[in-house]
């Protein structure tokens, strides 16, 4: 038996600082992948909402919120969080009752509207929730995560400040004309190293802002979408063949936000393979597929060196190997393995429930030809990479 | 007046500060912050632990710093902010610890394998008075005598 599903639509909500409630933007989002799809939303029986932690009790049942703002039409409802894999982890969802013959449609939905500035913990005085302390003891700041594997990269496998700068470079050229994208504007690498530094090694420009945006994928069955594409009389169809959302193994042993410390490999062993490298490598699994297969892959650059690690976490090289990849314009579109085609979190700035949903629309558009003006010629399957918080990450394979 | 430890429980003061952890008494690892309850390691079925002192020493992992102030409910050492370095820092027990570096010390003083060594410095000041917490400093190196961490 097959355990593909087709991917029958998909839209978004540009991102960008729009101010307004992120109600708005998923259902602009949603609308745009039902039509898309040429699906009615009555014929949708099942709503999966991407749950926003910062716009209150809407937020926390996102899925019911966005089925209420479409228009009750009676279709079951789920919402998922994984923090910044929660895209990922609603698509599963969907997609798990659809194989097991529950249901036929499935609309999954994220969206944010985000505060300025470093993501900060919730309010209130919280002794015992890692993600409060490491601000209170530590300073412990997102991009200072960052920063720890980029000068790792640096000590390690001799990255350099310009090579991060190059990354940013590519991934702006790489979304001038995406018209989802918040920044469609150039970046010379020198603007990188010249902008200030956040946390060493990093600078401003090296670290992904944080945004307001919506995306929605039109889940059905490859049945479903066999029957919609002779109505319709469309072409190949892009399916998913795999959603790896594995959590680490014990020991955990590379330092992960929000911790403080890592797990002790003293006693059970280092383990064969890192968090990272066992999301993508559970996708592979997942889908009969290896490496050398993928074509396209949107992956997480929270900033710009970890592009690089993604592409080493993806075995899309070796480890060590992602700067000679890049450097050698590998990884920009017309390469060997064009990486976030879309132009990345460097173009988008992140809207965390949205985030893993919109690397999946690039990937269809990718897929069916349609991406203007950033098209991966002839790309067949693709991959998406994504980490969240406490233990949280996604791969996502689609192919046609 | 001497400072107290920002968070009850989790290093030790004095001349040779350490660490707290727990460690299994079934299966024998460790853990730092301590843990109660039941064992993390998927294979133990151990749900008793002892209290242990970390090793002192250990190797860079990796390490940055903050130039930016960082958001509530971090509380800044001074006014105005000056930035601080971290490290991660790999110990003997087979876990990485974040700190930050000792007062003085900034990113251009360590390298990934270097060896630090827990001090435990003043951190901020709130309205119970000075609040301490544990820092790593290099050992081959001389602080720079300033008011803050980076340079």
């Amino acid at each position: 038996m097959s355990r593909d599903v087709a991917i029958a639509g998909v839209g978004m909500h540009p991102w960008g600082k729009w101010g307004k409630n992120f109600v708005e933007y998923g259902v602009v989002a949603a609308r745009a992948a039902l039509a898309d799809a040429g699906i009615p939303w009555p014929d949708v029986d099942l709503i999966v909402g991407g749950e926003t932690v910062r716009n209150g009790y809407g937020g926390y049942v996102a899925g019911a919120t966005f089925a209420q703002a479409l228009g009750w039409n009676g279709a079951r409802v789920a919402t998922s969080y994984a923090a910044c894999a929660t895209g990922a982890q609603a698509l599963d969802t969907a997609r798990a009752r659809i194989l097991a013959g529950m249901s036929e449609v499935a609309l999954v939905v994220g969206a944010d509207t985000t505060p300025k500035g470093f993501l900060a913990p919730n309010a209130g005085e919280r002794w015992d929730d890692p993600d409060w302390l490491r601000f209170r003891l530590l300073g412990m700041t997102n991009p200072a995560y960052f920063a720890l594997y980029a000068r790792r990269r640096m000590d390690l496998y001799g990255a350099t400040s310009e090579d991060f700068a190059q990354v940013k470079v590519k991934n702006a050229k790489h979304g001038l004309s995406n018209p989802n994208a918040r920044y469609r504007k150039e970046v010379a690498a020198h603007e990188v190293l010249e902008s200030a530094i956040v946390a060493d090694p990093l600078h401003l420009l090296d670290i992904c802002a944080t945004s307001d945006g919506a995306a929605a994928v039109v889940l059905c069955s490859v049945e479903y979408a066999q029957k919609l594409a002779q109505k319709h009389g469309s072409g190949d169809l892009v399916r998913i063949k795999a959603i790896s959302t594995v959590t680490p193994t014990f020991p955990n042993t590379i330092i992960d936000m929000p911790l403080m410390s890592t797990d002790s490999s003293a006693v059970a062993g280092v383990p064969e393979r890192t968090f990272k490298e066992s999301i993508g490598d559970a996708a592979y699994e997942e889908a009969g597929i290896s490496p050398e297969d993928v074509d396209v892959a949107e992956v997480y650059d929270l900033s710009t060196a970890l592009e690089l690690d993604w592409i080493e976490d993806l075995s899309l090289c070796k480890r060590g190997e992602a700067e000679q990849l890049l450097r050698s314009g590998d990884t920009t579109i017309g390469g060997r393995i064009p990486v976030n085609p879309s132009g990345g979190l460097a173009c988008f700035g992140e809207a965390v429930p949205a985030q893993a949903l919109a690397q999946v629309c690039e990937l269809t558009w990718q897929l069916r030809g349609q991406a203007e003006g950033r098209q991966v010629e002839g790309a067949r399957v693709g991959i998406t990479a994504n980490q969240g918080l406490f233990g949280h990450g996604s791969s996502v394979i689609v192919a046609r | 007046m001497t400072a107290t430890p920002a968070i009850d429980g989790w290093f030790t003061t004095g001349d040779a500060p350490a660490l707290l952890g727990s460690k299994c008494t079934t299966c024998g690892t460790v853990f730092f912050p301590k843990t109660t309850g039941f064992c993390k390691n998927p294979a133990c079925s151990g749900e008793e632990f002892t209290e242990t002192e970390l090793s002192r020493r250990g190797r860079v992992w990796s390490y940055t710093d903050a130039q930016y102030q960082p958001p509530a409910p971090y509380i800044p050492a001074s006014d105005p902010y000056v930035p601080f370095a971290l490290a991660a820092v790999e110990i003997p027990e087979g876990l990485v610890v974040l700190g930050q570096l000792a007062a003085g010390f900034g990113v251009a003083d360590i390298k990934v394998g270097d060896e630090v060594e827990l001090v435990v410095e003043t951190s901020y000041v709130d309205e119970t008075g000075e609040r301490s917490i544990w820092k790593w400093r290099p050992v081959s190196v001389e602080p720079v005598e300033t008011t803050g961490g980076a340079q």
